[in-house]
This record gives structure tokens, C-alpha cells and sequence, in this order.
């Protein structure tokens, strides 16, 4: 069944408004509304964004009136440092109950269901690779609980719709998207702390991956639960070497849960699911959705060295995020008025003023980037202001960094 | 000892629930055959220097060249025999009796296989739990190829990627037992021997002879006689490790079968030897 009739929840996350955009491209595709409680974050041409909460009986509504074939749920909270724990418990497993409710006995034939790989927790005893079917250990309290509720609700509403095909994604932590996520902030310190006699091991998904995982399950029928990460699990000191900052094993080993409560007492939140994974790490059996035909586009290592192309580049492209602001009516006129050209219409992306770095600043910083910071800032350069000398300096960089010793 | 829990635990309900989303009536994914599976290992990354269990070559290297070349060569000055009973490619379970408290025996046999064998094949040590909680230990052990000894691991290895595997199939109880009944076999660990047959691998017994008097038990501590006393360092006994007839992955033995054949050889070993010390 080709779905051309897509819902996507919380649109107003990055990784819905990434989804939607990418989905707008595909002509197969009919409709696509968005649903969230906020303004989009994100420019889209046709997307349909309706301001509801999850509520089962409004949203029943917009299925049947569309009718919505398939759903993509991007809205499980899935890292500790996004949502207080009473909020993420309301969205994880509450706003879920009523998710299925307005899927059930409606047009929806398909429903993408984002989870994490949280799920399975991180312990000394664990398996290197969690495979799909190990996540189903009764825990008691924290994210790890909701996740496991959710993922629970789910079966059972796959058990009773059987006319409904559903996909389950873990995925691994992702190192770009949504800015304030714990491993962003953790990896984001000039100094890096671990854990005094541990080197975890970590797994991460490339944020394309994860929209590349969300439409490859949209256009080809696979039911069930699958990992999404990417190949390779790197040590922590691995992790921070590529990035090139120091490690520094500071954290002691024992009394490390009391000092985490003392400091939640002063109000800084450190959350447990953290603190276990600088012990103990997680790594995941990625291949079965990789037999089902889904081709990684990125390893782990080479995210990470994304990841270090960004930080470097943060201060120098202050625009991105923060550029495109929703507004109701604009988007109203751009779509439905009759003097809008075709081809024209749609939002369009409109580049903050000021914040462009200047052509000096640009040139000092180039010679010091690796290559794939180059890509960035020579795409970003190209899709924005074509200075000639920019882009003049960023080829000749890349062509040294690509064959060193060609131009020398 | 083991570390299996997290995946049979069948005792929740909610496996049933959740295994309904896998059902193959749902057309969907027919599980995928393990073949296909074995076909989509993640490739080599040429500039790593850790491999994704977390084992890294400049570490191991370094200890191999310093304090286990010490140990192999001039402290236990081991004797290998029949190492060409490893298969020269493909994945197989080592089986050795289990004996001392330090891990020098597993380091040894690692050493033997990687120096000794034609084809100088790398051995992955399954280990027990209680290393990783260690700080430093834990991250250690796994930095020289050490890999908890869970189920899915087992397979991993030496199904998916063709390794050899070396457990000591007497776990904890092994390693505990005193002096003065060295080199009696505990029960097996059927787990071992399971893990090989569903791998469908090769077993290799192996009979150790020197490891139980290098860091012997020689008394018991505590309010239930469970700390053990050994000296603090191990005692520079002859090492003797003798690799058997593999076992082929048809015949599917017993665990009680191949103890049986580790004590048969190691009490032929131990008449044949003249001194602890000289070998």
C-alpha cells in the first residue's frame, strides 16, 4: 500500500519539520498536515499545519476528514534533557494512549512510531549489540519506564488493528537536531568529563539517517521494530579525540549517583539515563533494518566528525535555526491566494540580515577546517550569498585537502 | 555467573505482546534469515584503532609485547601442543578448565593462539559480569578482548564474524575451588556449549596444566567462607596447554561429555609431569 496521505505529529520538532520537509518532495505524496501545539520551526511549501494538541478526539476528526492513511509519530521525548520527567511522561505514554485511539478503525492503514533506543537501558550486564527483541525487562521509573509503556501500548493496538501495518524505529542518539539534548550539551564542553576507570561505548545516528530511516519505512511495507544507528560503536575517548577536545576523567567512579542527587537538590538537573551511559555505554544490532534494504548514508565516527564540522562552524553561521519564523497569515496568502505565481509560492526561505559572517572573517577560517567543514560552508556559501572569493578559497582548500601535496 | 537475563526473561507478559508486532502473518519482514543477517556486519574503518567491542590494538599490543610476552616466556614458560587443532579459519569455542583467581591463564592461551597458530588467529575472551562494574579493570579487560559472556555476544562472534571464542565453562566456581582439589573438573556451564551449537561451530577442548598451582586458593575467609585467600602474586609454575581434536559442530556433545575428556587429559598431564616448577 503506497501511503499518500501522511499526518505527521509534533511538526514543530526538528526532526518533524525535517521529515515534512522531506516528504513534501515526493510527488506520490497527496497531503500532508502537520500537527503540533506550537509554531513550525521549519520552512515548508505544502504542508498543512493545524495547532492542536494530541488530543484523540480532535485529532480523529482531521484523520477522517483527510483521511489519513498514514501516520508518522515523531513525538516520543526521548532525551531526559528535553522535558521535564512529569512532561515527558504525559507526552510518552498519555498523549500516545490517545494517539492510537483516534488511529483505531479510521482510514489509517500505516502508523511510524518514533521510539529510542533508551528502551533497553544501559547496565554492566548488557549485550555489546541490543538486538530488537531485548527490550522487555519490567524497570521501575524514569524514561526507560515511559518508553517501555508506550512501545507496550502499541503492540497492543497493533494486536487489536490488524489492519494497520506498524513500524517501531529505536533510534540511537542522534549528535545534530535538536539543539539542548544531553549528548549535544555533554559533547558541546570544551572540556569533556568521563567517568574515572570507565570508557563507555557509544552509538549515534546521523540526523539524515534518521530522516532516511522515517521515509524509507513511509514508502516500503515493513512492519515491526527496528534499530536505527549508525555502523560503528565508538569508545568515549574515541569520541572526544575526533572531536579534537580533552577527556577529562574526573567523575569518581563510586558515589557518583549521590553527588547527581545532591547537585538535582541545587537544581541543576544531571539525568540518571547520563550518568549510566558514561559508566556503562550502549551499542545496537543495527542490521535488520540494514537487510531490509535501508542503506546508512553515515557511520558513527563520521557523524561525530559532523558533529565537530558544526561546532567549529556555530560561530561563524549564527543563522539556520533560528531564521525561519512561522506566520499564520503569510503562509495562508502564499498558498491559497490567486495572485500568487506558481513556482514562486510556498515559504520562502529568507536569510536574516547581520548575521552572515563577513568575507574576512570567512577567509581567516577557512585554512584551519577539514573537509567536510569546507562541504558545509562551500553548500551553505552556494545557497546563500556566491561571494566569488569564498568560494574561490573554499575550492582551492577542499581540492588540497582532497589530494594534499597536488598543489604544493 | 551469567549474564543472560536480559534476554529470557519470559516471566512479563508483555513479551508475548511485543513479539506480536514480529509476527510473520502481519506481511511483514519474515525474521530475517540469520545469513542475511551475517551479510550486513558494518565494514572496516580503516583510521579506527577500537574495534565496536570496545577492543583496542594499541593496548593490547602494548601489554602483549610487555607484561604477557614477560609471562608467557620466561615466568610460566609455557608449552604449547596441538595448536594446529584450531581451525585456520571460521568460528570456534575454546574450552579450558578454569583455574586461579587471576585471568593469566586465559591471557596465555589467547597468547598461544595468536603466536603459535599458522594463521595467528585472534581469541576473544568471554568473560564473567563481575569485571565490568570494576573501574579500570572492567574497561581494561575489554580493551585486550575480553567480551561479557552473554548470549547474543557469544553468537556475534562466533557466528556473525567468524572468531574464536575461549570460555572457561566452570565459571566462578572454578576459580574458587582450593588447593587440594586442583585440577577436578566442576560441572560445565551448558551455556557454552549450547552458544557453539546454535553458531554452529567447532568446539575445542583444551587441557591447561600449571595455572591452578600459579594462584592457588589456599584458604577461606568471611562470615560465609566465601574470600578467598591466594598469594598476591602468582607463582612462576610451568604452564602446559594442550589444544584436542576440535569437536565438528554435527556432533553436538554434552557439556558433560567434553568435561569429561579435559579430565582425562589433564590427570594423563598432570602423571606425566615431574615438578610443579620444571615442568
Amino acid at each position: 500500500m503506497d501511503s499518500k496521505r501522511i499526518l505527521i505529529t509534533n511538526l514543530s520538532s526538528w526532526w518533524g519539520g525535517r521529515l515534512a520537509q522531506v516528504i513534501e518532495r515526493d510527488p506520490n505524496v497527496e497531503t500532508i498536515i502537520g500537527i503540533d501545539s506550537q509554531d513550525p520551526k521549519h520552512a515548508l511549501d505544502r504542508t498543512e499545519f493545524v495547532r492542536v494538541a494530541a488530543d484523540s478526539t480532535v485529532l480523529r476528526r482531521i484523520i477522517s476528514a483527510a483521511a489519513i492513511d498514514t501516520i508518522i509519530d515523531t513525538r516520543m521525548v526521548s532525551d531526559p534533557l528535553l522535558a521535564s520527567p512529569g512532561e515527558a511522561r504525559r507526552v510518552n505514554v498519555a498523549d500516545t494512549r490517545s494517539v492510537l485511539e483516534a488511529c483505531a478503525g479510521e482510514s489509517v492503514r500505516k502508523l511510524v512510531f518514533k521510539s529510542s533506543a533508551h528502551i533497553y537501558g544501559s547496565s554492566a550486564e548488557d549485550p555489546a549489540f541490543f538486538s530488537e527483541e531485548m527490550a522487555l525487562e519490567s524497570v521501575s521509573g524514569g524514561l526507560r519506564q515511559d518508553l517501555v509503556k508506550a512501545e507496550r501500548l502499541v503492540a497492543e493496538f497493533s494486536a487489536h488493528n490488524r489492519d494497520v501495518a506498524v513500524t517501531v524505529l529505536r533510534f540511537a542518539d542522534p549528535l545534530v537536531g535538536e539543539p539542548g539534548s544531553s549528548h549535544l550539551m555533554l559533547l558541546g564542553l570544551p572540556v569533556v568529563p568521563a567517568v574515572l576507570g570507565f570508557d563507555p561505548r557509544l552509538q549515534f545516528v546521523h540526523d539524515e539517517d534518521v530522516v532516511g530511516a522515517f521515509t524509507y519505512v513511509v514508502r516500503h511495507p515493513l512492519p515491526g521494530t527496528f534499530n536505527v544507528a549508525a555502523d560503528g560503536v565508538l569508545a568515549l575517548s574515541e569520541v572526544v579525540s575526533l572531536l579534537g577536545k580533552p577527556l577529562l576523567p574526573v567523575l569518581p567512579p563510586w558515589g557518583f549517583t549521590f553527588a547527581v542527587a545532591q547537585l538535582r537538590r541545587l537544581g541543576l538537573r544531571v539525568p540518571v539515563e547520563m550518568v549510566r551511559q558514561l559508566r556503562h555505554g550502549r551499542g545496537l544490532e543495527n542490521r535488520r533494518l540494514k537487510a531490509s534494504g535501508y542503506r546508512y548514508r553515515y557511520t558513527t565516527r563520521e557523524t561525530v566528525l559532523q558533529l565537530r564540522a558544526h561546532q567549529r562552524l556555530r560561530p561563524l553561521l549564527r543563522s539556520g535555526d533560528g531564521a525561519y519564523r512561522y506566520d499564520r497569515e503569510l503562509e495562508e496568502f502564499l498558498r491559497r491566494s490567486p495572485s500568487v505565481r506558481s513556482g514562486s509560492g510556498g515559504a520562502e526561505r529568507v536569510d536574516p540580515d547581520g548575521d552572515e559572517p563577513t568575507e574576512a572573517e570567512l577567509l581567516e577560517v577557512i585554512s584551519s577546517l577539514d573537509a567536510t567543514g569546507l562541504e558545509q560552508l562551500r553548500e551553505h556559501e552556494l545557497a546563500n550569498q556566491r561571494r566569488r572569493h569564498v568560494l574561490d578559497a573554499l575550492e582551492h582548500n577542499l581540492a588540497r585537502k582532497q589530494d594534499p601535496g597536488a598543489l604544493n | 555467573m551469567t549474564a543472560d537475563k536480559p534476554t529470557s526473561d519470559p516471566d512479563t507478559s508483555a513479551t508475548a505482546e511485543f513479539s506480536a508486532l514480529d509476527r510473520p502473518g502481519h506481511g511483514g519482514l519474515p525474521s530475517a534469515p540469520s545469513e542475511d543477517l551475517r551479510n550486513q556486519l558494518p565494514g572496516l574503518e580503516a583510521e579506527r584503532r577500537l574495534t565496536d567491542w570496545g577492543r583496542s590494538q594499541r593496548i593490547e599490543s602494548l601489554v602483549d609485547r610487555t607484561l604477557y610476552g614477560f609471562l608467557y616466556h620466561y615466568w610460566f614458560r609455557v608449552e604449547v601442543e596441538g595448536v594446529e587443532n584450531i581451525p585456520g579459519a571460521g568460528g570456534a569455542l575454546l574450552l579450558a578448565n578454569r583455574a586461579g583467581l587471576a585471568p593469566s591463564d586465559g591471557a596465555m592461551i589467547a597468547k598461544a593462539v595468536r603466536d603459535e597458530h599458522p594463521r595467528r588467529r585472534t581469541v576473544h575472551l568471554a568473560t564473567e559480569r563481575s569485571f565490568k562494574r570494576v573501574p579500570g579493570l572492567g574497561m581494561l579487560v575489554t580493551k585486550v578482548g575480553g567480551v561479557l559472556a552473554h548470549p547474543a555476544n557469544l553468537h556475534r562472534l562466533m557466528f556473525d564474524e567468524r572468531e574464536i571464542v575461549l570460555a572457561f565453562p566452570e565459571g566462578a566456581r572454578g576459580a574458587r575451588k582450593p588447593l587440594k582439589e586442583r585440577y577436578r573438573l566442576r560441572s560445565f556451564d551448558a551455556r557454552f556449549v549450547n552458544a557453539a551449537a546454535q553458531a554452529h561451530v567447532p568446539i575445542v577442548p583444551l587441557a591447561v596444566l600449571g595455572a591452578e598451582e600459579s594462584l592457588p586458593v589456599v584458604g577461606r575467609l568471611g562470615p560465609l567462607n566465601r574470600l578467598p585467600i591466594s598469594p598476591g602474586l602468582p607463582l612462576p609454575a610451568k604452564f602446559r596447554i594442550r589444544f584436542l581434536e576440535p569437536i565438528p559442530a554435527d556432533v553436538k556433545p554434552s557439556a558433560e561429555e567434553i568435561r569429561a575428556l579435559i579430565q582425562e587429559n589433564l590427570l594423563e598431564m598432570v602423571g606425566a609431569r615431574r615438578s610443579v616448577w620444571l615442568g
